[in-house]
């Protein structure tokens, strides 16, 4: 083969090579360092380096190969040099070449010369000196011919750019990788934010202290329980968190006096969901359908509830959901004009009303959560300690909860059939 | 006998020369390979290298690049090196590129013992 044809093709594989090397998304460094040996073996060169320019330090060494570990370290470019090597010719970056205009060349002369460089290029992007690479004699003692210096110079625009290319994708990565970090920030006080509203709200209610909190506890759980992705938990608990927040402009004396208040303060007080949505809807949750729930947290699967009388179908799952955690509490907790319920009869009353009041699903899918608990299958005692010492024990606990799940379903089956 | 290291590079030992095998394509990956392994004959005391290129059938620039660093050790440990075995176009390849001025060729891993026989030294022992 003639040795221009063979020189032709070595030349050609290396930049194929080069632009492979790239434009692939692989680690950083090993490209650099690949970059700078395809560079070297095209034209036999015994040493080189690759060095970027760092904004206000020294050069920072990407790769080097043949010189010591210590080679140009320290070394700063200034404006001026950087300038002269955006001005240079071919001839002004030849070490040996004293009548150079590039100052670096004339500071680090002594060293270039006695590492055996004899060459140093500026890479260039968009018109600014990115960095150097800088380059030992040919390993065949030759000088530099032009082609050598147009092969160089095309490999060495190319790994500027590649270099420059991977720092923007850095760079990139990391503000996503900032923002992130921002967001789960800004979520985080989105919650504490929500948690305080909760707690403002029951303390409007004397009697029901850490009702809203709880609430968004068993919704939580619930949906949970349902299969909801972890997003759409977080979104619940808060739509549980916040579901009574209409109450904030419900007279207190009606909030505080449930038990004997007429039609006229009756209504007052049943306007709270739709008060809530009118709250919570001109808000831009990072969940969806926070005001939904809340306005929808006391329909009734049979349209007997409000503000809308919905049936079924009409009413969004996570209102169903908040609506029974709701419920479940409001049976759970001592008022001041009752004690709580015993669980025997809470359950009774689930049973009775599963289809009525509540999905049955929904409540399937709590005592499923319950009963785990309950039989040590999760290790999670949330919802005991949520209810308080001995409330879940004695052993009829279970068989009450695996009775309602089995008829429960049952009663699925037989709907799905139909 | 002979000893694979880093799961691709052959070599072994004749006195103290090491015999080191090229893989069929000299690249970043196998290049890396056999340069680490004749670092490492180097500083176990070895003072001569023969790289066998006999199952080679391409190098690429890094590749160049690589052998090149071969070199550069080589000499700056007082070893001297021989390549062979080497085809007819990574022969030109060589030549072209001057890696030639720096290494002796020989036919093959014989021959080229028995050059380096010619300058034999003490072994260093460590
Ligand atoms: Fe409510």
């Amino acid at each position: 083969m003639e040795p221009s044809t063979q020189k032709l093709i070595h030349t050609f594989g290396a930049l194929a090579d080069l632009g492979q090397e790239i434009a692939g998304t692989g680690d950083f460094s090993e490209m650099v360092r690949t970059s700078m040996h395809l560079l070297l073996g095209t034209l036999a060169l015994r040493r080189g380096a690759v060095m970027e320019c760092v904004e206000a330090g020294p050069l920072r060494c990407a790769a080097i190969w043949g010189l010591g570990d210590h080679f140009l370290s320290g070394v700063e470019i200034d404006a001026t040099q950087k300038t002269a090597f955006l001005k240079g010719e071919t001839a002004d970056f030849l070490v040996k070449n004293t009548d150079t205009s590039t100052g670096f060349m004339n500071q680090h002369r002594d060293q270039l010369v006695r590492e055996g460089i004899e060459l140093v290029l500026p890479m260039i992007v968009r018109g600014e000196v990115t960095g150097l690479i800088l380059l030992g004699g040919k390993a065949s003692g030759e000088e530099f011919s032009r082609d050598d210096f147009d092969t160089i110079r095309a490999m060495v625009r190319h790994i500027g750019v590649g270099i420059h290319t991977h720092r923007l994708l850095e760079q990139i990565a990391q503000r996503a990788e900032e923002n992130r970090r921002l967001y789960d920030d800004l979520r985080a006080i989105y919650r504490d934010t929500v948690r305080a509203f909760a707690a403002a709200i029951d303390i409007k209610d004397k009697y029901t202290q850490g009702h809203s909190e709880r609430v968004g506890k068993y919704s939580e759980i619930i949906a949970r329980e349902m299969g909801w992705s972890e997003e759409e938990v977080e979104g619940i608990q808060i739509a549980g968190y916040l579901h009574d927040i209409g109450k904030l402009i419900v007279d207190r004396d009606i909030i505080n006096a449930p038990y004997n208040i007429d039609a006229k303060n009756s209504s007052e007080l049943n306007r709270h969901p739709s008060a809530g949505y009118e709250i919570l809807a001109p808000i831009r949750h990072p969940y969806a359908d926070i005001p939904l729930m809340a306005k929808h947290h006391h329909e009734r699967l049979d349209g007997r509830g409000y503000p809308d009388g919905l049936t079924d179908e009409q009413i969004p799952m996570g209102a169903k959901i908040v609506s029974l955690a709701d419920s479940f509490d409001a049976m759970t907790t001592d008022r001041p004009y009752r004690r709580r319920r015993s669980f025997e009869d809470v359950v009774r009353d689930l049973r009775e009303n599963s289809g009525k009041q509540f999905d049955s699903k929904v409540v399937a899918a709590f005592a499923r959560a319950i009963l785990k608990e309950v039989t040590g299958e999760t290790k999670d005692r949330r919802i005991t300690k949520l209810l308080g010492k001995g409330y879940l024990e004695g052993e009829h606990v279970a068989t009450l909860l695996q009775d309602l799940i089995t008829d429960l379903d049952s009663t699925q089956k037989a709907r799905s059939a139909s | 006998m002979d000893t694979p290291t880093g799961g691709l590079v052959r070599s072994h030992c004749v006195g103290a020369t090491a015999v080191v095998y090229a893989s069929d394509y000299l690249n970043k990956l196998t290049g890396e390979k056999i340069e680490r392994e004749c670092r490492r004959q180097l500083s176990c005391g070895c003072r001569a290298l023969v790289i066998d290129f006999s199952e080679t059938k391409l190098v690429n620039s890094i590749g160049i690049s690589i052998l090149l660093g071969i070199i550069d050790v080589a000499e700056k440990c007082g070893a001297r090196i021989v390549f062979s075995d080497v085809n007819n176009q990574t022969v030109e390849l060589f030549e072209m590129l001057g890696l030639t001025r720096h290494v002796v060729l020989a036919k093959d891993e014989r021959e080229a013992l028995l050059n380096l026989s010619r300058y034999e030294t003490t072994p260093v022992v460590h």
